[in-house]
């Protein structure tokens, strides 16, 4: 494992912080749901989008930027915070979140001048839509990457193991999922609803390269984002160990802040939380 | 017709590179002479249909002109949400190659038909359904469907389709076609039925009625001008479909002819919103609906008997 400086890390923590109180505030303000799948996530997109994805947000049409694909549309309160910033989305875009006359829905709209790659919302799509985009950059000869963010629970998609199966048929290595396994979806545990276990031989099995990561720790992020492809001719996939609810200890791991929304006291709470 | 687009197709593929083909395992006697120009944009992707079209919108967001060829339930049905959002919501260039419309698998059982299809694609927005009559226009639409922008679902009709077009018609999506012009009954019809329109033509003709026939090939977005202009001219419209009567050529037909104020005689004339409970080839099954050009016209000629 490489090491990272540790002011490197100290700023991604930093952006984690930051994007988490943006969350807070946008969910808060909006009477939204998914806070608890959004904080799961910050971590795996603050390395991606302030180190791993190659883009530009003053050429977002570049046809040779690598591509991100959130499957777990719900999870968009997070990507939009990152993406403005990132320098997609300006703060008045960001303000018609969730709003009459507004900008931004809760499950997100491709818009590529906002850096959103696809429309998601419904489930078991994304990596499907990336095998395709995996495939057209093979055949155009292009080196740029392709990334499907997935939740566990979409994972019972039937369309996901579809899409696993034809993605290492055709060796695209330049497709890489990273699952958000924070165990727990909008019902209860995933283990009592339909157990992933053993996910990383399921993936295994179906003949990709994969590594379990703690999906909250920078270090482990970030060197398993720059080992890419694990295998040669082999698709990626990064399993990413993430507890529902990160950074807030009463939501942490609790089933209830899938899409329930704080009210002023635990907002609060949360705030202080966040910055402790 | 099926047969006739595919070919047509083909030439066109050797020389537009841009051009991607997914079947899914289906298809086998054309797709290995796609195969055979080239493998990597020709690709059979297994029996997994929701797969197809989702790759299909990523190839396409990618700038890839694709084409995904299947039986109709398995492309269209199975896949309805992939089709919604991934094609319709983002409006991309995928074009839907439906083989087997209404109960052209006749002897495959009702898995296999597809007497749903053009009520499900008509209900999404940027959708459009074209039906061909015959080989020539199937031929046509081959080369219209490669530059035609957003989702594009083409239902075929059988493979051997007696010609409908004696001279080259005057072609393009979303304009319906008048094959004769008439006065006291217009058909109106697309796909398989429009053959059999032809041959009623005759029948009513010789009863000595005026008939006007119609090949409307597009469905969606229909020729709301050419329906108005028949609602003019004619005192009896009939619409004639290899469809449920729910849904299909008939209702958009009708959804135009009531805020027509139409004073004549309006039928659709399909089928009757029920699964077929007899086994046998197409012309069998067409005619245990009560849809074969004897029976058809029979009706007709009762509906009319007072214009």
């Amino acid at each position: 494992m490489i090491s990272i400086p540790v002011e490197e890390i100290q700023k991604y923590k930093d952006l984690a912080r930051g994007t988490r109180r943006d969350i807070l505030d946008m969910i808060y303000k909006t009477k939204s749901p998914h806070i608890g799948g959004c904080f799961s996530m910050v971590e795996l997109l603050i390395a991606l989008y302030f180190r791993i994805l190659s883009i530009n947000p003053k050429e977002p049409n570049d046809p040779n930027r690598d591509r991100f694909i959130l499957s777990k549309g719900h999870g968009c309160p997070a990507l939009y915070v990152v993406l403005a910033k990132r320098g997609f989305i300006d703060q008045n875009t960001l303000a018609g979140f969730a709003r009459n006359k507004g900008t931004l829905e809760q499950h997100p709209t491709r818009s590529l001048l906002r850096g959103i790659e696809v429309s998601s919302g419904s489930l078991g799509h994304g990596l499907s839509l990336g095998v395709g985009m995996a495939l057209a950059a093979k055949y155009d000869k292009k080196d740029y990457k392709i990334f499907v963010f997935l939740g566990d629970g979409e994972l019972h998609e039937g369309s996901n193991w579809e899409a696993m199966m034809l993605a290492s048929h055709h060796k695209l290595d330049n497709l890489i999922a990273i699952v958000d396994y924070n165990k727990l979806q909008a019902m209860g545990k995933g283990e009592e609803i339909i157990d992933l276990d053993p996910l990383r031989e399921k993936w295994l099995s179906f003949s990709w390269a994969v590594k379990e990561i703690d999906g909250h720790n920078f270090e482990e992020i970030i060197n398993a984002l720059e080992a890419i492809p694990f295998q040669f001719q082999k698709p990626t996939c990064i399993i990413a160990n993430t507890i529902k609810g990160k950074g807030v200890s009463f939501m942490e791991n609790e089933i209830i802040w899938h899409d329930k929304c704080p009210d002023e006291k635990e907002y609060k709470e949360a705030l202080k939380e966040i910055f402790k | 017709m099926r047969k006739a687009f595919f070919e047509k197709l083909k030439a066109i593929t050797k020389g537009d590179k841009n051009i991607f083909l997914l079947a899914a395992d289906l298809g086998v006697k054309f797709f290995y002479e796609f195969q055979n120009i080239d493998n990597k944009r020709f690709i059979n992707v297994g029996v997994a249909e929701q797969n197809m079209i989702g790759m299909a919108a990523g190839l396409s967001m990618s700038g890839k002109n694709v084409y995904c060829y299947s039986i109709i339930p398995f492309l269209i049905m199975r896949t309805f949400e992939q089709i919604r959002i991934d094609l319709c919501y983002n409006n991309l260039n995928v074009k839907l190659l439906g083989a087997g419309g209404g109960v052209v698998y006749g002897l495959e059982g009702v898995t296999h038909h597809a007497i749903e299809d053009i009520a499900v694609m008509r209900s999404l927005p940027n959708m459009t359904i074209v039906v061909p009559g015959d080989t020539v226009e199937a031929e046509i639409l081959a080369e219209q469907s490669v530059t035609h922008q957003g989702p594009l679902y083409i239902r075929f009709g059988r493979d051997i389709e007696p010609l409908v077009h004696e001279n080259k018609p005057d072609f393009k999506i979303g304009r319906g076609i008048i094959i004769r012009e008439g006065k006291d009954i217009c058909l109106i019809a697309a796909g398989t039925m429009l053959y059999s329109a032809k041959i009623i033509c005759g029948f009513l003709k010789n009863k000595g009625y005026n008939v006007g026939l119609i090949s409307m090939h597009t469905i969606k977005p229909l020729d709301v001008g050419l329906v108005k202009k028949c609602a003019k001219n004619y005192s009896a419209i009939f619409t004639l479909e290899d469809h449920n009567i729910i849904g299909g050529l008939g209702s958009a037909v009708s959804e135009v002819i009531a805020e027509s104020r139409y004073g004549g005689i309006f039928q659709k004339i399909g089928i009757l919103d029920k699964y077929t409970s007899d086994i046998g080839k197409p012309d069998y099954l067409m005619e245990k609906f009560g849809l074969d050009p004897k029976t058809i016209t029979d009706y007709i000629l009762k509906e009319c008997k007072n214009i």
